[in-house]
C-alpha cells in the first residue's frame, strides 16, 4: 500500500531543501552585512555563484583519483537525503521508515568522511590540513549531536524523527530543562559542523586558518558547485533539524494539505529568524584558536550528555 | 545413513587435519600448497558454512567421539550458538584461504607445506573449540589453537622482535588458558563431571558463580584482547603474516567471545545483573582506548590491531548489556543487546579480515609496514584500494553497510532500556551511549586516517611508483569479504532471522516476531525506530545519480588537467602532507592522558634538527613490568634451593620422604 | 497559571544554574569568570523571588533582594576593581587540561545525583529534585577551586560554593531564617575582603597571583 500524499510530501520537501538552500546562505550572508554596517551583495547572490561555477571548466590535479572526480556527488547525495528526511513541512513522511535519527547522524558522517578523504587525495599539504581539523571537528561533534538526539528520543520514546516531533509538539507547553541544555549543545555543534565563527571563517582566505575550505581548495567548476551547494544544504538541514526539535510548532500533521501549504510560511518565517540570530551569533564572537576547538566540542558533548542525566534525574 | 550436520561438521574438520598433514608431503613446494591444498581447503571452509547455517535452526545434536582416554571420552555437541560461529568460521576463512592461495611465497622463515600445517590445524582446532561438549575437549582444541597460532605468529623467525611477540602471545595465551581450566573446575561444583552437559544440570551457588564468571572473563577475555590483557595484540598481529593475522583477528578473537557467551549464559544458566556492569566498563574501558591508541600509531598493522580491541570492547560492552537485562529478567532486551553483540561479531570478523588482508597486498608489494613511507596507492594498486574502501566504511560505522546495523542495534538496546530498579544504572546508560558515540566517530577518525594515508594523496617514497596490483587470488578473496560486508549491510531483517535461534537458546526470546517484513528493521515497533538499508541505499544511489546526470545534460562536462595548488611555493613536494603522526596530533593532545609519551626535542643549536616522540602503552608499564618484576624477584628467591650439591639434593627427597611417611601414619 | 508554570520554572532555573557553573569550570578568560558568577546570582534571585511568590513566604522576597545586591552588584564590582589592581586580565591555567576536567566533573554531577535521589524523594518541598543539582554545583565549584592555579579563579570558586549551599537552602527547606541568612551573608563578604587583602599580600611576596608560588613557603 503506497502512500502516493505522503511520497508527493516527501517530494515536495526535498525540492524545497535543495532550491531554498542558498537562499538561506544569502539571508545569513545580507543579515551580516546589515549588522556590519555595509551592504550585501544580495539575497540571490549564492545562486548566481553557483551558476558561474556550473559553467567554468573543472581543473584537476594530475594525481586526482577517481574517488576526487565522484565524491561530490556523493556529498550532494548524502545530504539530499538527510534533507529529505528531517520534517520541515509534515510528519507523515514516508522516508522515516527508512532512516531515523541515528541513521540521520550516519548520513552526516558519510558526508563528512568523503569529503575528508577526497581532502587527502590530491596529497598538498593544504588538504591534509583540513582533512585532520575536519575529523577533529567531527569526533566531538558527533558524538554531541548524536547524544542530543538522544535526549529527544528518550523524551518521545522513539528515535523515529516524525514521532519525535510530533511528540514534542505536541505535549502541552512544558518547559524542559534537558532540552535547554540540549539546546545550547546543538548552537554549539551546528557552528563547528557548518564552518561558522566561532570555529572556522567561511569566508577566509588565509589557509592556515581555514578547516572546511582547505579541504575544497583543489576542487573547480561544477565540482565546486555541488559542494558549495551541499554546504549550504548542510546549514539548511542542521537548522530545519534545530527548527524540528526545539521549536516544532506549525509542522503539519499527515496527509493534511491545507496544513503542508500554511507549514511553509512558517518554515520560511523560522529560518529567517533562525539565520538572523546565527548572523548575530557570529559578528558577536570572535573565532577561537583551532586547537582551543577541542574544548569547544568537548564542552559542547558534555552538554548534551549533561542533558540525557539531568533528564533521569529530574524526570523531564 | 542419514548424516547429521555434527558428522558432517566433524568430517569437514578431518578435511582440514588432512590436508594439513598433506602439506608435510612437500614442505618445500610452493605450488602444492598453494595451487591445491589451500584451494580446497577454502572450499571446506565454503562447506562448513553452508552445513552450519542450517544447522543454526535445528535442534541440538551430541555425539561422543571415539577419540580422547579411556575413561575420558571427547564429548561433541552441535547448538544454534556452535553453529553460528561455526558458520562465522567457514565464510571467513573461505575467503582467508583463497587470499593465501596467492600471498605465501617461499624463502619466508617457515617452509610452505609447515605453514599449511600449522595454518588447517588452526583452522581445525578453532571449529572444535566451537563444537566440544566437555572440558576436557575443550581445552585440548583451545591449546592446539593457541600452538598452531604461535607457529604461524613466527613463521618469519628470522627477526628478533617477531619471536619476542610470539613469546609475548604464548605467555599471554597460557595465562588465559590456566585461568579458563579454573573456571571449568569452579564450574563443576565438586561432581567431578567435566562434561558440560553435567555443568548445565548443575546450578552452582552465587558465589562460585561469580567467580567461575569473573575467571571466564579473565582468560575468554585475555584471549580477546580486553583491557587490561591486551598488550600481547599489538605485537603479535603486526609480527605474523596478513593472512594469519585477518584469520586471528578475524575469528580466534570470536572464539573467545564464544566461550564466554557460552560459559555465562550456557553453562551457568542465569546471570547475576552487577556481572554486566563489570562487563560493560571493562568493555566500554577498552574500546575507547583501543580507539585512542589506533589514532596514534605509525605502523599499520598495529593501527588495525588497536582497532580489534576497540571492536572487541564494543563487544564485551554488549554482552555485559546482556548480562544487566537478564539479570533483571526483561528477556526481550537481552535478546535486542544480544542480537547487537552477535551481529558485530560477524561484520568485525568480515570487515577486519578485509582490512588485514589489504594491508597484505599492500605489504607485499611495497614491503612497507610503517605510515610515513606509503601513499598514492589507489593509482597503482585499484582493486585493494576499492575493496579497501568498502571495509574502511564498514569499520567506521557508516550507513549502509554493515558496521552501522550492528552499532544501530546496540544503541537501540541503551536507549529503550526503561527504568532499571538501581538509580546508578539508570545514570549508567547515558554515561555508556556516550562512550560508544565517542568511541564510534573516533572510529571514523582513525580509518580516514588508514585510508588516507595508505592510498591517497602522493607517495611519500619514490619505490613505491612499483607497485603492482594483487594478483587473481587475492582479488576473489578481497571482493569475498567485501560482498559480504555490503550484503550483511543491506539485508539485516535477514541475518536477524538467522540469529533468533541463537538468542533463544540464550535469552530465552527473541525479536525477530517484531520485525516488518525483509526491507525494514524495526526490532521493537515501527514508530520507535526503523531503518531500511536497502532502500536508504536506493535513494542515495538515485540522488547521485540524478544529479550527475542533471549536471551532465545543462552543463558541459569538459575537464583540465593541471598542478595542484601550491600557494605560490614551488618546490612542493610528497613530504609535504601530513604524516601519520601528524594525523594523530589532535587525538594525542584531547586524550594526553591516556598515554606514556616520550619527547626528545631539537635545541636551537642542533644543526640537524630532529624531533621524535614515542607513544607507549600506559597499562604495560603500570601492570606488565611491575608484575614482571615481582615475578623474578620471586624466582630469585626460590633458586636459592639451587645448591649444585648433590648431598643437597639427596637430602631434599629424604626430608620429602620423611614428611610423606609422617602424613600417612 | 503561576502554580502550573512555577515549579518548571524552577526546575529550568536550576538546570540554568548547573549550566552556568559547568561553564565556569570550562571558562580560560578571568573576565568573563566574573561575569558567569554575576550571572549566577541572578538566576539565585529570580529563583528565590519566584519560590517566595509560589510559597507566599515573605521573608524569601528580602532574601532576595539581599541577594541581588549582593551577588549581582557588590561583588562582582568589588572583583572588578580587583582585577582592575592587581592587573591581571589574563587567561586561566589549570593544572589538568580542560576536557579531562570536564570529564570528571561529570562523574561529580553523577555522584550528587545518586545522593541526592533518596533525600529530594523525602522532601515534599515544590523543589525536590533541585537538591542534586544544588549539590552538583557545590561539588563542581570546588573542583574549580582545585584545578586552577590563580588566586582569582579559586576565590570566585569559593563564592559559586556559596551560591550553590544557598541554593540548597531555597529548596529543600523553603529558604534560611533571616537570621541565618545575614550572617550568611556577612561572613562571606567579610572573607571577600580578607582575600583581597591577602591576594596584595600574595603579590607582594611573590610578583605574581599563581598560587603554585606557595609551595616556596614549605620547610624544605
Amino acid at each position: 500500500m503506497i502512500n502516493f500524499a505522503g511520497i508527493a510530501a516527501q517530494f515536495t520537501e526535498l525540492m524545497l531543501a535543495i532550491l531554498l538552500a542558498p537562499l538561506l546562505t544569502g539571508w545569513v550572508n545580507q543579515c551580516r552585512a546589515w549588522l556590519q554596517n555595509r551592504r550585501a551583495p544580495g539575497l540571490l547572490q549564492p545562486y548566481r555563484n553557483l551558476n558561474k561555477l556550473f559553467r567554468k571548466e573543472v581543473v584537476l590535479a594530475h594525481n586526482a583519483s577517481p574517488l576526487f572526480r565522484i565524491a561530490p556527488y556523493l556529498i550532494f547525495g548524502s545530504l539530499a537525503l538527510a534533507a529529505a528526511i528531517v520534517p520541515t513541512l509534515d510528519i507523515d513522511l514516508p522516508l522515516n521508515a527508512a532512516a531515523d535519527a541515528i541513521a540521520l547522524v550516519g548520513l552526516l558522517a558519510l558526508a563528512r568522511l568523503f569529503i575528508a578523504l577526497a581532502a587527502m587525495d590530491i596529497g598538498t599539504a593544504f588538504g591534509s590540513l583540513g582533512a585532520r581539523r575536519e575529523m577533529m571537528v567531527g569526533f566531538l561533534a558527533e558524538p554531541a549531536l548524536l547524544m542530543v538526539l538522544f535526549t529527544a528520543s528518550i523524551i518521545s520514546g522513539s528515535t523515529s524523527l516524525s514521532t519525535i516531533v510530533h511528540t514534542l509538539a505536541h505535549k502541552e507547553f512544558v518547559i524542559y530543562p534537558s532540552m535547554a541544555f540540549a539546546g545550547v549543545a546543538f548552537t554549539m555543534v551546528s557552528l563547528a559542523e557548518n564552518a561558522r565563527i566561532p570555529v572556522d571563517n567561511p569566508a577566509t582566505h588565509l589557509e592556515l586558518t581555514m578547516i572546511h575550505e582547505a579541504m575544497v581548495l583543489e576542487y573547480s567548476g561544477r565540482h565546486l558547485a555541488m559542494i558549495e551547494w551541499a554546504a549550504s544544504l548542510k546549514l539548511f538541514v542542521y537548522s530545519c533539524m534545530g527548527l524540528a526539535l526545539f521549536f516544532p510548532f506549525g509542522v503539519a500533521e499527515s496527509g493534511d494539505w491545507l496544513g503542508i501549504v500554511l507549514a511553509l510560511p512558517a518554515l520560511l518565517l523560522k529560518l529567517a529568524i533562525g539565520g538572523a540570530a546565527l548572523a548575530l551569533i557570529e559578528i558577536l564572537s570572535a573565532k577561537m584558536r583551532i586547537f582551543r576547538a577541542p574544548e569547544f566540542l568537548g564542552t559542547a558533548f558534555l552538554f548534551a550528555v549533561l542533558a540525557m542525566l539531568v533528564h533521569v534525574l529530574l524526570g523531564s | 545413513m542419514h548424516l547429521n550436520s555434527l558428522d558432517a561438521a566433524l568430517g569437514l574438520v578431518s578435511v582440514w587435519v588432512g590436508l594439513g598433514l598433506a602439506g608435510l608431503l612437500a614442505p618445500s613446494s610452493i605450488r602444492l600448497v598453494s595451487r591445491v591444498l589451500f584451494p580446497i581447503g577454502a572450499l571446506t571452509g565454503l562447506a562448513l558454512a553452508a552445513v552450519a547455517l542450517p544447522a543454526i535452526f535445528e535442534p541440538a545434536v551430541a555425539r561422543v567421539l571415539p577419540l580422547g582416554l579411556p575413561d575420558l571420552p571427547f564429548h561433541a555437541r552441535l547448538d544454534a550458538l556452535s553453529a553460528f560461529f561455526l558458520l562465522l568460521l567457514g565464510a571467513v576463512s573461505a575467503g582467508v584461504s583463497l587470499f593465501a592461495c596467492g600471498y605465501f611465497r617461499k624463502g619466508e622463515g617457515t617452509p610452505p607445506g609447515l605453514q599449511g600445517l600449522y595454518y588447517h590445524l588452526f583452522l581445525a582446532s578453532m571449529a572444535l573449540v566451537l563444537l566440544a561438549d566437555d572440558a576436557y575437549f575443550f581445552m585440548v582444541s583451545w591449546e592446539s589453537m593457541a600452538l598452531s597460532s604461535y607457529f604461524l605468529v613466527t613463521s618469519d623467525h628470522r627477526h628478533a622482535e617477531i619471536r619476542r611477540a610470539g613469546y609475548l602471545y604464548l605467555l599471554m595465551a597460557h595465562l588465559g588458558a590456566i585461568s579458563i581450566l579454573l573456571c571449568f573446575g569452579a564450574l563443576q561444583s565438586g561432581t567431578g563431571n567435566y562434561t558440560f552437559q553435567a555443568m548445565r544440570e548443575v546450578a552452582p551457588s552465587a558465589g562460585w558463580a561469580s567467580v567461575a564468571f569473573l575467571l571466564a572473563l579473565v582468560g575468554f577475555g585475555g584471549k580477546a584482547g580486553l583491557l587490561p590483557l591486551h598488550a600481547w595484540l599489538p605485537e603479535a598481529h603486526p609480527a605474523a603474516p596478513s593472512p594469519v593475522s585477518a584469520l586471528m583477528s578475524g575469528v580466534m578473537l570470536k572464539t573467545a567471545i564464544y566461550g564466554v557467551l557460552r560459559v555465562t549464559l550456557d553453562l551457568i544458566g542465569f546471570p547475576l545483573w552487577w556481572w554486566g556492569v563489570v562487563a560493560l566498563a571493562a568493555g566500554l574501558l577498552s574500546a575507547l582506548y583501543g580507539a585512542v591508541y589506533a589514532a596514534v600509531q605509525t605502523d599499520m598493522k598495529r593501527l588495525l590491531a588497536y582497532s580489534s580491541i576497540e571492536n572487541v570492547g564494543l563487544i564485551i560492552a554488549g554482552f555485559g548489556l546482556t548480562l544487566l537485562f537478564r539479570g533483571f529478567g526483561m528477556n526481550a532486551l537481552a535478546a535486542l543487546a544480544l542480537t547487537a553483540t552477535l551481529y558485530h561479531c560477524l561484520n568485525h570478523a568480515f570487515f577486519k579480515s578485509l582490512l588485514f588482508l589489504a594491508t597484505g597486498s599492500v605489504l607485499h608489494s611495497t614491503s612497507e609496514r610503517s605510515l610515513g613511507r606509503l601513499g598514492g596507492l589507489i593509482h597503482r594498486m585499484p582493486w585493494v584500494a576499492w575493496t579497501a574502501l568498502v571495509g574502511t566504511i564498514a569499520i567506521a560505522g557508516l550507513p549502509p553497510l554493515n558496521g552501522f546495523v550492528s552499532e544501530w542495534l546496540l544503541l537501540q538496546a541503551f536507549l529503550f532500556s526503561p527504568g532499571l530498579p538501581h538509580s546508578y544504572l539508570n545514570m549508567l546508560v547515558p554515561i555508556a551511549a556516550a562512550s560508544i558515540a565517542l568511541t564510534a566517530a573516533l572510529s571514523g577518525y582513525v580509518m580516514v586516517k588508514f585510508y588516507g594515508v595508505v592510498f591517497l594523496g602522493q607517495p611519500r617514497e619514490p619505490r613505491l611508483a612499483e607497485a603492482h596490483d594483487a594478483g587473481p587470488w587475492e582479488r576473489v578473496g578481497l571482493l569475498w569479504l567485501a560482498a559480504a560486508c555490503v550484503v550483511l549491510g543491506l539485508v539485516p531483517a535477514a541475518v536477524i532471522g538467522m540469529l533468533d535461534p541463537v538468542t533463544r537458546l540464550l535469552a530465552s526470546s527473541g525479536i525477530a516476531g517484531l520485525a516488518r517484513g525483509w526491507l525494514f528493521l524495526a526490532p521493537i515497533a515501527p514508530q520507535r525506530a526503523s531503518y531500511s538499508p536497502l532502500l536508504f541505499f536506493v535513494l542515495t544511489a538515485l540522488l547521485v545519480a540524478l544529479a550527475w546526470l542533471a549536471v551532465r545534460a545543462f552543463y558541459h562536462g569538459r575537464v583540465r588537467r593541471s598542478r595542484p595548488w601550491d600557494c605560490g611555493f614551488p618546490g612542493l613536494d610528497a613530504r609535504m602532507q601530513d604524516t601519520a603522526e601528524g594525523f594523530g596530533q589532535p587525538v594525542r593532545h584531547v586524550f594526553e592522558p591516556f598515554f606514556r609519551i616520550e619527547r626528545s626535542a631539537p635545541t636551537p643549536q642542533d644543526v640537524r634538527p630532529r624531533y621524535r616522540e614515542v607513544i607507549d602503552d600506559r597499562i604495560w608499564h603500570w601492570l606488565y613490568l611491575p608484575l614482571a618484576r615481582g615475578v623474578e624477584k620471586l624466582t630469585a628467591l626460590v633458586t636459592v634451593l639451587q645448591r649444585g650439591r648433590i648431598s643437597v639434593y639427596l637430602m631434599y627427597s629424604f626430608v620429602t620422604l620423611l614428611v610423606l611417611l609422617f602424613l600417612v601414619r | 497559571m503561576l502554580a502550573h508554570y512555577g515549579p518548571q520554572l524552577v526546575n529550568l532555573f536550576a538546570a540554568v544554574l548547573l549550566l552556568l557553573s559547568f561553564a565556569m569550570l570550562s571558562q580560560r578568560r578571568m573576565l568573563s569568570l566574573i561575569n558567569l558568577f554575576a550571572a549566577q546570582g541572578f538566576v539565585l534571585f529570580l529563583t528565590t523571588a519566584l519560590v517566595g511568590a509560589l510559597t507566599g513566604q515573605h521573608h524569601l522576597y528580602w532574601s532576595a533582594l539581599v541577594t541581588l545586591v549582593l551577588k549581582v552588584i557588590v561583588l562582582p564590582w568589588i572583583l572588578h576593581r580587583l582585577i582592575r589592581k592587581l592587573n591581571v586580565k589574563w587567561d586561566v591555567e589549570t593544572l589538568i587540561n580542560i576536557p579531562v576536567t570536564m570529564l570528571v566533573g561529570i562523574v561529580l554531577v553523577v555522584l550528587a545525583f545518586n545522593l541526592a535521589l533518596p533525600i529530594s524523594q523525602l522532601s515534599g518541598t515544590v523543589i525536590r529534585a533541585t537538591l542534586g543539582i544544588a549539590l552538583a554545583s557545590v561539588l563542581l565549584s570546588f573542583l574549580m577551586m582545585i584545578t586552577r592555579s590563580k588566586a582569582i579563579p579559586q576565590v570566585i570558586g569559593f563564592l559559586a560554593m556559596e551560591n550553590g549551599l544557598f541554593f540548597a537552602a531555597t529548596g529543600a527547606v523553603y529558604g534560611m531564617p533571616m537570621v541565618v541568612e545575614l550572617g550568611v551573608a556577612l561572613d562571606v563578604l567579610v572573607g571577600a575582603l580578607i582575600l583581597g587583602v591577602f591576594l596584595f599580600q600574595i603579590r607582594e611576596r611573590f610578583d605574581s597571583l599563581d598560587t603554585r608560588h606557595l609551595e616556596r613557603l614549605k620547610e624544605h
